[in-house]
């Protein structure tokens, strides 16, 4: 049944409704699937072969009752590290947290398993959420499978290598300033940051409370969208949980496979191309355009000017947030405890003070203590105004550039990703050159509008995936769905088949 | 904008509670330097001056709900996590001073 794992969740839930095959078969064959290349990408820092089954199991009794839980009923998935799971480990990426088991479920998980979707395990990630190549994990990195010696992107490499090595039909992400879209663009995959305030985030352990973003991690934008209705809509236990329902996201990814593109209005984002984009990378996104030109876009050229700023904007806010949040990892309720070892401590007890010290010092990674102190630092006194005041006041200005720019456009359009993927260890210990992948993804979540990134093809340099965002306002995620849908019915048929046709098979799989 | 110190590494380190080793400082203080030379383009932006702040995407205040008992954690759930357990309370080291 290895077929099972090359269809999209969209085909296989429609294999269940026809009783064609069972979630037990489709559970057990993704699996196996881990089973066979994992070893390889280490998508998975947690596989529940026994809960995912038996999920599986309740998922095709209900099937055969007649009354199946949701669209979804009994499609695999996978859940990225940073959701709490009830009874299955979290880590975060990290040490502080490792054999971590929460006593209770993020919204979001528990809305997967209402909807009958058996989880398969927990997805490698950047400890925290902290990077863009996913080797920031202190349990080692992903790799891309389009080439193992390259970073899958960051923070949610895991979730998209193991939605592109087949792994899982669909995984969840989050996206704090590119954490979904990045690693969807350099593994040929799709993934969605929905409006801020769209998704719960009640038991996704923050990073930024005012960036983050759960969202889908999928191969094609319909499963995107039906996986997106799953989790979203207004959640009370998250205060800043939009309190209206979703638009019509999935209807919305139907209607754009058409490809029909007529008098849709693009604006393509003149600050977010061009200098700083490889070339490759630049003549997809081009391509692109013209795609959409053809099939009806009217495309016109906005001017966005503070975009310039918005990196040097969100490494000052988010590690401000970060630096309070992680406040919260002191050694005391949960997680690593350490005690404080040297002569030193001979001659008195160490206090909750010193084991919390030495507790972060341990538990924490290089990228982790980096933000944590200039996030303490931007918001001493004496550098309050300067740094994070002023960086509150150009998020304002980045508002008011997209407020502008939708006057003129439905969506803006930009390059996902500055560069393909690279050499795991080529940036590992540059901090500015990794901050430099989340240039043209980072204003959406300064502003909190919706975005998704689209496959947009190979780049003829490297032969490595590139991908094409897609941007829309507040609210309006079912602009997102139909332009990226139909981008990518134009492009698929261009191609003659999906990009992911075109990754090499992994070592160890049988045709 | 100033640049950051070695000591003055040593002493946000301190604040947000990190124990940081003498080789660890060699390591993290010039990536800081780096880092915060780069995010110091920002006081350029002048057009800023009298715009007013946003710390949230969403026009969002004071979200309530009824003030009524809902479902929480058990104290065994609450302490499942915890280090160390004394008497079904979290059990840390000491916190006064010794001569306390």
């Amino acid at each position: 049944m290895s077929g099972l794992t090359r269809r999209t969740a969209s085909e296989l839930a429609d294999a269940l409704a026809a009783g064609e095959t069972t979630s037990v078969e489709i559970t057990q064959a993704h699996l196996d699937r881990i089973d066979e290349v994992d070893g390889p990408v280490h998508a998975f820092l947690q596989v529940d072969t026994e809960g995912a089954l038996e999920a599986a199991r309740d998922a095709d009794r209900r099937r055969a009752e007649g009354s199946p839980a949701s669209p979804l009923d009994g499609i695999p998935i996978a859940v990225k590290d940073v959701l709490a799971t009830k009874g299955l480990v979290t880590t975060c990426g990290s040490r502080i947290l490792e054999g971590w088991v929460p006593p209770y479920d993020a919204t979001v998980v528990e809305r997967l398993r209402k909807a009958g979707l058996p989880i398969l395990g927990k997805t490698n990630m950047d400890e925290f959420a902290m990077g863009s190549s996913t080797e920031h994990s202190a349990y080692g990195p992903t790799h891309n499978p389009w080439d193992l010696d390259r970073i899958p992107g960051g923070s949610g490499g895991g979730s998209a290598a193991a939605v592109a090595a087949f792994e899982a039909p669909v995984a969840i992400g989050t996206d704090t300033g590119g954490s979904i879209r990045q690693p969807g663009a350099v593994t040929g995959t799709v993934g969605v940051k929905p409006t801020y305030g769209g998704v719960s985030r009640y038991g996704l352990v923050a990073l930024a409370n005012s960036l983050d973003q759960a969202g889908p991690v999928t191969r094609t934008v319909l499963d995107a969208a039906l996986l997106h209705e799953v989790i979203g809509g207004h959640d009370p236990r998250d205060s800043t949980s939009i309190d209206q329902p979703l638009p019509p996201l999935v209807q919305a990814a139907r209607e754009g496979a058409s490809g029909d593109l007529t008098g849709v209005r693009i604006g393509v984002v003149k600050e977010l191309t061009g200098e700083g984009y490889q070339a490759g990378v630049q003549a997809r996104f081009d391509e692109a355009v013209d795609v959409m030109v053809k099939a009806g876009a009217d495309v016109v050229e906005v001017s966005c000017p503070t975009f310039v700023h918005a990196l040097a904007t969100y490494y000052l806010i988010l590690p401000a947030e970060a630096s309070s949040n992680l406040a919260k990892f002191d050694a005391m309720r949960y997680g690593l405890r350490v005690w404080p070892e040297g002569p030193e401590w001979s001659e008195r007890a160490p206090s909750a003070e010193d084991v919390m010290r030495a507790t972060r010092d341990r538990g924490f990674g290089d990228e982790v203590k980096r933000r944590i102190i200039l996030g303490t630092y931007a918001l001493s006194s004496g550098y309050y105004d300067a740094y994070y005041g002023q960086a509150q006041k150009v998020r304002t200005l980045v508002s008011r550039d997209f407020a502008a720019a939708f006057e003129q456009a439905d969506v803006l359009v930009s390059p996902t990703a500055p560069t393909t993927a690279f050499k795991i260890g080529e940036k590992v210990d540059d901090p500015l050159a990794m901050y430099l992948n989340d240039l043209a993804t980072i204003p959406a979540n300064l502003s909190g509008v919706p975005g998704i990134s689209v496959p947009s093809g190979l780049a003829e340099e490297d032969g490595l995936p590139t991908g094409v965002q897609v941007l829309a306002p507040a609210m309006a995620d079912d602009r997102v769905y139909r332009v990226g849908a139909a981008l990518e019915t134009l492009l698929v048929d261009r191609w003659g088949g999906p990009l992911l046709d075109r990754a090499p098979q992994l070592k160890g799989v049988s045709a | 904008m100033p640049d950051i110190s070695r000591e003055e590494v040593r002493h946000l380190a301190d604040l947000a509670r990190i124990d940081l080793s003498d080789a660890e400082l060699d390591h993290l203080a010039p990536q800081l330097a780096v880092i915060l030379d780069s995010v110091a383009s920002i006081a350029d932006v002048v057009d800023a001056q009298d715009v007013p702040p946003t710390s949230h995407a969403l026009p969002l205040v004071n979200v309530f709900r009824d003030d009524v008992v809902r479902p929480g954690l058990t104290a065994e759930e609450a302490l499942s996590g915890a280090p160390e357990v004394d008497q079904q309370r979290f059990s840390v080291p000491r916190i006064l001073g010794e001569e306390a």
